[in-house]
This record gives structure tokens, C-alpha cells and sequence, in this order.
């Protein structure tokens, strides 16, 4: 029991067991809903579970495939708690975080979280100049800021700018990512290895940012199954335990064009790590392999700083002599991330941090017992520490 | 080309910015400068405010050089560059733009070698657009 006066938490009381995902690739012929369907189905087959026993279901806004369809497709049983999560991949490791809490509390026994997306056949949002939120997009769009990649490299830059950090820092988060793709069969980038000289020389998507800072744009579908400590130990899986979650939206935040606070460089990650690590028993230096969201290079480093692996401005140096690569100091996306093996809204960054912790990953850190998954920095956030 | 989609806490900006004057929205009571724009202060929650007027004066926080792919009408000016300009007057008030030779001129009008961070700007105006000049 709590101690009076403390809230219980959800600190290990709820475990993934079950992982399911479709092919990643640039054109998949089915559609959304369809991926998502078997993506669901093959989570629940991982960790044995019938999909009747399913009454509680977590996803994205931006999500297609609504509960109602997928319920009715692969036949769950009554839901009692469903929810979604906004901020595009911010809200990947919330999606978790929130079927933990509702099966922490009584609310819900098993719980499923997906992301489906045809990111590769469909349109760039970007693109779209009808559906455009009024604010914040008439600040920046008419001035030609129009895409993700612009909005973050004006951040970049002003990174690179005070702290010191180089394109080479970047190539090195870039080519970490795409080591760990060449080693794992299932990444869109298996047979594609990355060279200086590639990186080097790409064409410019938005400066200071080049083709290989940006993540690729796939098709794909996964998902994954939470239940409660107790019925975790009898699942098919080794259970893989939520040891802390937290979402973050710091004071005066404005999402990805974030340039009109004190700080714009301490973002939502800073929040987000306040609170897990508040509620954890771990710390960083406890963290054997992270899986840091990756949409664009920059947001590793950024990200770096504000869990707390090093200090502020630093971010960039930490990546210097193969510390993110096997063997070194921090292994990051150990299937490839958003980067190498598939964008899907950071959900297999989820996804291979339970390999991870079963050591069952294509790249697997030896003995990996604490593994930190973090969802989009530079939007509202979220962030997962799982332990085996 | 893309025409500011404004709303009711944005438009007095887009008002004043087609009769060629730059305004920044703050709280009638405290006198806190606030952007974007939004129904009420942050800082006493009134939802008194004004529209003062700045000088236009600011340096450069960042920049970014866009290249395709692009939308049609900004693909045709690219690589061109788009700035934060920090106003002198209101350190924390950050405006998206672009430097241009001059008032109404393409989006790359101005080499980006000449950018830097730091680099002082002025504000000009067309087409209902601030846009800013190498000071
Ligand atoms: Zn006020």
C-alpha cells in the first residue's frame, strides 16, 4: 500500500506482452483500417490473448481507424475506457501511459494501443492548404515556413548557433540510426548502409538541414497490449513493466514553431523528464539503450539533454565518438528509429524498446534492463521508462 | 502564394500590417507585450488590450533556407530564406519573415550568404505583409 497522503502511481503496475506490427514500406497495398487490423491481431497473438478479453483502447488524434471500426472488425469484447492523444508522434508514448493509468486504477484489464498510417502512399500534410489551423499557421506560412523540417531547422540552426553543434553531430545521430537499420531485416533501410560522404552531399531539404536529417515516409501499422502486474506474469511474453510515464506540455509551449518563449531550446522533454524521473527509482545513468524520437536529427540531441544524459548545450558533443552506436555510451533506436526503419508516428520506437527488454532485438544491448522511449520533442510530449 | 487564414485574437495585426504599421497585441492593465496574439494575459489574466505600435527594428534569431519540395508559387522562389526576427523593442516577441532587397521584392532577392544570426533588419511592408530589409 501507499503510504498516506500518496497516491499509489502506476509506477510497475501495468506491462506490455504482447507487440504486433505489419511490413514497413513505402507502399503497402492495403488500406489503413486493414493494417491496423492485423497489427492489433498479431499484438494479442504475441502475448496470447483473445481479443474479447480487450476492453480498454488508446491511439493518436491524427489516428484513421476509429475504435468503433476496429472493434467491430477484430471482435473485442466491451470497451470501458478509450482515449486519444494529440500532437502527432508527441502522443506515441502517452498512448501507454494512459492504458497503464486505467488499468492502474481499475478502470480497464486490457488495454491496446495503435498507430496505422499510410504516411508513404498518402499526401504530405504539409500540403494541404485548406485545413490549416488559423493559429499559429498565419504567423509562419505565408512567409513560406511550410513544413515540419522548415519549423525545425529555424530551431536547429539557432541550436547549432549557441551550443557549437555541427552537421557532423547530426551525421552522427543520422548514421547511428541507419547501423541499427542495416542490422534489423524489417527496416525500410536494411540494405541502404550510410556514408559521410552521402550525408555530406545530399541536397538540402531545408537549411542547415539535409535529406538525411529528415525521418522517411512509410507505410505501416503497430500495435501493442498492456494488462495489469498480476496478469502479466501469466502471459505468453516476458513482461516488459511501465516503470514511469509522463506527458509534457511545458508553461507558454507553442508546439513545433516554439519560438516565442524565453527558452525555445528547453522544451517539452524538460517537462516531461521532470515528471518521470520524479516517479521513477531509476535515473539516467541507469538507462542501458534508449529509443529517442527521431523525426528530424536535431530532436535527438535535444532530447538528450532535456531526459537528463547530459547537461544543457551538450547534446551535440554527446553523440561524438560512437556513443549512440553499439557498445558506446547510449545506444538510440536500435531498429533504425523513424530515421532507418520506419516513421510511423514514433510507435516502433515503442515497439523495439520491449524487444529490447526481452532480448529479442536485431541489435540487441546485452543484458538491457531500463530502456527510455520517448515520443516527439518540440510538441506536447510524452515519454515512457520500461524495465524487464 | 499563402494569405494569412487569421482569426479574431490575430486580425487587429493583419489590419494594421496592410496600412503598413507593425503592432504587437498588450495587456491594457499590466502592459505585458504578448505574441501570438490570444483572448487574455498570461500574466493578470485581463482581457484588456491594446495594439502598440513598434518601430520595426530587430536582429535575426534564426533563419532557415527552404528548398523543394516546395508548394507551388514558394517552389518557383526557392532556395529562398524565411527569418525569426527578434524585435529590439520587445525582446521576446518573434516574428516569422523573410529578407528581402526591398519592399515587395521575391523571396530570394537576397543571397543567404548575407544572413547571419544577429544581423540587424528592418521592418517594409507589401501585400499586407511585414517583410524585412538588411539594416
Ligand atoms: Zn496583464
Amino acid at each position: 500500500m501507499a503510504a498516506p497522503g500518496t497516491a499509489p502511481g502506476i509506477k510497475d503496475a501495468a506491462a506490455i506482452v504482447g507487440i504486433g506490427q505489419t511490413a514497413f514500406a513505402r507502399h503497402l497495398a492495403e488500406d489503413e483500417r486493414t493494417l491496423a487490423c492485423r497489427a492489433v491481431l498479431a499484438a494479442l497473438d504475441d502475448a496470447g490473448i483473445a481479443p474479447g478479453e480487450v476492453d480498454a483502447l488508446a491511439s493518436y488524434t491524427m489516428e484513421d481507424t476509429d475504435e468503433v471500426e476496429l472493434a467491430k472488425a477484430v471482435g473485442f469484447g466491451d470497451l470501458t475506457f478509450f482515449g486519444k492523444v494529440g500532437y502527432g508522434g508527441g502522443g506515441s508514448c502517452a498512448t501507454v501511459a494512459h492504458l497503464a493509468a486505467a488499468i492502474a486504477t481499475g478502470q480497464a484489464t486490457v488495454g491496446v494501443a495503435w498507430r496505422s498510417r499510410k504516411r508513404g502512399s498518402g499526401p504530405r500534410p504539409w500540403t494541404n492548404t485548406t485545413a490549416q489551423l488559423p493559429t499559429p499557421a498565419q504567423w509562419t506560412r505565408p512567409f513560406g515556413l511550410l513544413r515540419p523540417a522548415d519549423e525545425i531547422a529555424m530551431l536547429a540552426r539557432r541550436y547549432m548557433h549557441e551550443y557549437g553543434v555541427t552537421r557532423d553531430h547530426l551525421f552522427n545521430v543520422a548514421l547511428a540510426c541507419r547501423n541499427r537499420a542495416n542490422q534489423n531485416p524489417a527496416a525500410v533501410m536494411y540494405d541502404r548502409p550510410l556514408t559521410r560522404e552521402m550525408y555530406m552531399t545530399s541536397r538540402w531539404i531545408s537549411e542547415p538541414l539535409c535529406l538525411y536529417d529528415n525521418c522517411l515516409e512509410t507505410d505501416g501499422a503497430l500495435a501493442c497490449v498492456v494488462v495489469g502486474r498480476e496478469r502479466a506474469r501469466d502471459c505468453r511474453q516476458r513482461p516488459v513493466y511501465v516503470h514511469a510515464a509522463a506527458q509534457g506540455l511545458p508553461a507558454q509551449h507553442h508546439g513545433m514553431v516554439n519560438y516565442w518563449t524565453d527558452d525555445p531550446l528547453t522544451g517539452p522533454a524538460w517537462t516531461a523528464a521532470r515528471h518521470l524521473w520524479k516517479h521513477a527509482d531509476l535515473t539516467p545513468r541507469d538507462v542501458d539503450v534508449a529509443q529517442i524520437y527521431d523525426a528530424f536529427t536535431p530532436l535527438i540531441p535535444l532530447s538528450l539533454e532535456g531526459y537528463g544524459f547530459c547537461a544543457r548545450g551538450e547534446g551535440g558533443a554527446f553523440t561524438e565518438q560512437g556513443a549512440l552506436e553499439t557498445g558506446g555510451r547510449l545506444p538510440v533506436n536500435t531498429a533504425g528509429g523513424g530515421l532507418s526503419e520506419a516513421y510511423v508516428h514514433g510507435f516502433n520506437l515503442i515497439t523495439e524498446g520491449v524487444r529490447q527488454l526481452r532480448g529479442t532485438s536485431t541489435a540487441q544491448v546485452p543484458g538491457a534492463a531500463a530502456c527510455l522511449v520517448t515520443a516527439g520533442e518540440d510538441v506536447p510530449t510524452s515519454a515512457l521508462l520500461l524495465r524487464s | 502564394m499563402l494569405t494569412p487564414v487569421t482569426d479574431a485574437d490575430g486580425a487587429p495585426f493583419w489590419e494594421y500590417a496592410a496600412r503598413g504599421e507593425l503592432r504587437v497585441q498588450a495587456c491594457a492593465d499590466c502592459g505585458e507585450a504578448r505574441f501570438p496574439p490570444r483572448p487574455c494575459c498570461p500574466h493578470c489574466q485581463s482581457f484588456a488590450c491594446e495594439w502598440r505600435p513598434v518601430p520595426g527594428r530587430g536582429r535575426v534569431w534564426s533563419y532557415v533556407v527552404a528548398h523543394p519540395p516546395l508548394l507551388p508559387g514558394y517552389a518557383e522562389q526557392a532556395p529562398y530564406n524565411v527569418v525569426v526576427v527578434e524585435l529590439e523593442e520587445a525582446p521576446r516577441i518573434r516574428l516569422v519573415g523573410n529578407v528581402v532587397a526591398h519592399a515587395g521584392a521575391r523571396l530570394d532577392s537576397v543571397d543567404p550568404g548575407r544572413l547571419r544570426i544577429g544581423a540587424r533588419v528592418r521592418a517594409v511592408f507589401s501585400g499586407g505583409l511585414p517583410q524585412w530589409v538588411l539594416a
